[in-house]
């Protein structure tokens, strides 16, 4: 165990490969989400069905299948993507298809009283979707965004397959070098705990914001305004 | 209630377009035919309460003028413009997002449910359209929206969260909000449904100072009656999707000729 | 290099083979994953706070790292406890011990939604705490989740290509064989990404066939 404790510079670089993995991946993830799931509520049937074609397939496809596609299959035709290019692409592509079905429910399930109060007062359709719609279908999103983004982090593993220098693929290495493969995959399997949990807390605190937003709870002006009378009591 | 001039200044000035006028609308919900060839008008500056039966159809003649639902039959006219169709040539044709921007400019609309955007303070409930659709400046925007809330009695809750709000603070804000579109015509449906019953008088003051003061064309669906005959120039009574009854408040409340007003009425002053 | 069809017909039949093994594993893992994932929700219920949330926090910890971690740790620390299975065993272990994190949170759901009516009634005529479960509870707390544990099946196949890493000849893998045989790997990825995406979305079209039906009774 000693051994493997006293590698930690080697798991700390593997820890940041894999949280770099998550911050792209989740960045190409929540652009295509949105891209896609607004094209899932739009007026236009082919907008619409483009928006499904990339649900479906994309939610079809195994993340590991489509990395090695691109990875291995991809370049025989001329295009040669970075490992890592390749990986973050696999991971975006995978989940930015979940997340463009979670959009496109949580914009509809906006009341659709307050989709009748933007006509009332005149907005542009863009206008009742940036001002009104979207702020208030956010606050639907965080709870299953935060799902898929602990799924992208535990999906990032997969790229050690494709030689990504990873935590997966440190703890590999490390294995080779002390022969101490139950001590390394339990320390690992500790880090990615604590990553996933830190993550967590990352959402739990974006789902408090929104709360504050949508008046759910108070906001601390309200809270400590409340403090101030219980004081004067 | 008093009235501050910087709310005065904020409601929409004295000038006349000629008003609404319904021809031959038809309005169906699958099977259902809630509003059957129904014709009349309202004269700008004009104060119409709209009662009857539920089901009957009033509110779905606020939510035909707010182009929330389609006419399926017949034209409505909006100061001298068909809502929800629109010329081309001589011909009249379903209207498309940009005639229908222009058309509902007139138009604004209270609900029942308020319908308070959550995720913005009241101050921004008032600005937000006015900065984004009439381009006014956040600054022109924010004494609008302060008079306004003065003259609904909230100028105090401005930053406040619509969810810190009662049910009457709300829909006195959703009337504040309306208004700071400057519409031509107020529709207010069924405004004080939802509310207890002790704020309702809070409500309606407001809209009565509104009623006194500014010459806007309202289209009115109430249950309450008190307040019908004191604001109102006409009531229209419907059922089963078209007026029944017809004049001015004191004659419907006081000698209903027709059987349906009157057992209507019995009805809902029983209730009370 | 272009797209070949004899080539493609020629590792079609092995590619096959690999889908079966596929299958295999995920429906072994499956029914590993619905079995445990309802014992860690009846023991979630568990009146001993130790247990509820020992539970808890095992389930967590299962669900919050990457299957493929948790492979690896079975194919190499079992048999170091003396536990040698092949590598398919190991791999069904491996995802249906990681997918019974997901399956317990469906069925705790579905126990909560029972009506707190039919806990008292069960009480009330003092039934043996097996028949509480088996004869009252779960057959109303199971069957409201049907739907949504049929969605775990699609996930969990498209997480079986990870078996491929300890050695299990599924359907990625044997696809890289193939590749690194042949110096062609378009052609196999290419097919095995086609029949992945086909066997997922017609699984799930037929799944949500049995929601509406279940929706309608």
């Amino acid at each position: 165990m000693s051994d493997v404790l006293s590698s930690y510079p080697l798991l700390l670089r593997g820890a940041w490969v894999t949280i770099q993995l998550t911050v792209y991946g989740s960045a190409l993830a929540l652009v295509l989400a949105f891209v896609f799931g607004l094209m899932g509520g739009a007026r236009s049937a082919w907008v619409r069905a483009v928006g499904r074609v990339y649900v479906e397939f994309f939610r079809g496809t195994a993340t590991l299948v489509l990395m090695y596609w691109l990875f291995y299959a991809l370049p025989l035709i001329g295009f040669r993507f970075a490992p890592m290019f390749a990986a973050v692409l696999a991971l975006g592509l995978n989940v930015g298809a979940y997340g463009a079905e979670v959009v496109r429910g949580a914009v509809k399930a906006v009341p659709k009283a307050q989709f009748e109060a933007t006509i009332a007062l005149n907005m542009r359709p863009w206008q009742r979707l940036r001002r009104v719609l979207l702020p208030q279908a956010v606050a639907l999103m965080l709870p299953p965004f935060g799902n898929l983004l602990i799924e992208l982090m535990k999906g990032s593993a997969v790229v050690s397959l494709i030689s990504i220098a990873d935590l997966m693929l440190r703890a590999q290495q490390l294995r080779q070098s002390t022969g101490q493969t139950t001590a390394v995959f339990l320390v690992i399997l500790v880090i990615y705990f604590v990553i996933a949990q830190v993550l967590q807390l990352l959402v739990r605190y974006m789902e408090r914001r929104a709360d504050i937003m949508l008046g759910r709870r108070p906001g601390r002006a309200a809270r400590s305004a409340l403090d101030t009378l219980g004081a004067a009591k | 209630m008093a009235t501050t001039d910087p709310a005065a200044e904020a409601l929409p000035p004295r000038e006349h377009a000629d008003g609404i006028r319904f021809d031959g609308v038809v309005k169906r919900f699958g099977d259902n035919v809630v509003l059957r060839e129904l014709d009349f008008a309202v004269a700008p500056g004009e104060r119409v309460t709209l009662i009857g039966p539920s089901g009957s159809g009033k509110t779905t003649i606020l939510r035909l003028l707010m182009t929330l639902e389609k006419v399926d039959d017949g034209v409505i006219w909006v100061n001298g413009h068909p809502l929800s169709h629109m010329k081309r040539g001589e011909r009249l044709v379903p209207a498309d997002d940009k005639y229908l921007h222009k058309v509902r400019g007139d138009i604004g609309m209270v609900f029942q449910q308020f319908n308070l955007f959550p995720n913005m303070s009241v101050l921004r409930n008032v600005t937000e359209a006015p900065v984004h659709v009439l381009k006014l400046s956040r600054d022109e925007a924010n004494e609008r929206a302060r008079g306004l809330l003065d003259l609904v009695g909230l100028a105090d809750k401005a930053d406040a969260h619509p969810a810190q709000l009662s049910g009457g603070q709300q829909q006195r804000v959703a009337i504040a909000r309306a208004l700071a579109m400057q519409p031509k015509i107020l529709l207010l449906d069924e405004v004080t449904s939802a509310l207890d019953p002790e704020l309702v008088a809070g409500v309606l003051d407001v809209l009565r100072d509104i009623a006194n003061e500014t010459d806007i064309t309202m289209l009115c669906v109430t249950h309450e009656m008190g307040f019908a005959r004191d604001v109102s120039h006409r009531v229209l009574m419907f059922d089963q999707g078209q007026i029944v009854e017809e004049g001015s408040p004191e004659k419907i409340f006081s000698e209903p000729e027709n059987q349906r007003t009157q057992d209507f009425l019995h009805a809902v002053l029983d209730q009370h | 290099m272009i797209w070949d069809w004899h080539f493609a017909g020629k590792i079609l039949p092995d590619l096959l083979r690999g889908l079966v093994v596929t299958v295999e594993a995920t429906l072994l893992g499956y029914a590993v994953a619905l079995v445990l994932g309802l014992l860690w929700a009846v023991l979630r219920r568990s009146p001993s706070r130790v247990v509820n949330q020992v539970v808890r926090w095992v389930v967590e910890f299962i669900r919050s790292t990457p299957l493929l971690v948790q492979l690896f740790f079975l194919f190499f620390a079992l048999p170091s406890i003396g536990l040698t299975f092949s590598a398919l065993v190991t791999g069904v272990i491996g995802l249906g011990v990681h997918y019974s994190s997901y399956t317990s949170e469906v069925y705790r759901a579905g126990i909560a939604d029972v009506p707190a009516g039919q806990w008292e009634a069960t009480t009330a005529l003092n039934l043996p705490r097996r028949r509480v479960w088996f004869g009252v509870v779960l057959p109303q707390a199971v069957r409201k989740v049907i739907p949504t544990l049929g969605n775990y099946l699609i996930a969990m196949f498209k997480d079986s290509p990870l078996l491929l890493a300890i050695t299990v000849p599924e359907m990625l893998h044997s696809a890289y064989d193939v590749g690194a045989k042949s110096l062609r790997f378009l052609e196999p990825m290419t097919i095995v990404g086609v029949l992945f995406v086909i066997v997922s979305v017609l699984s799930s079209l037929l799944l949500r066939r049995l929601e509406f039906r279940y929706g309608n009774n």
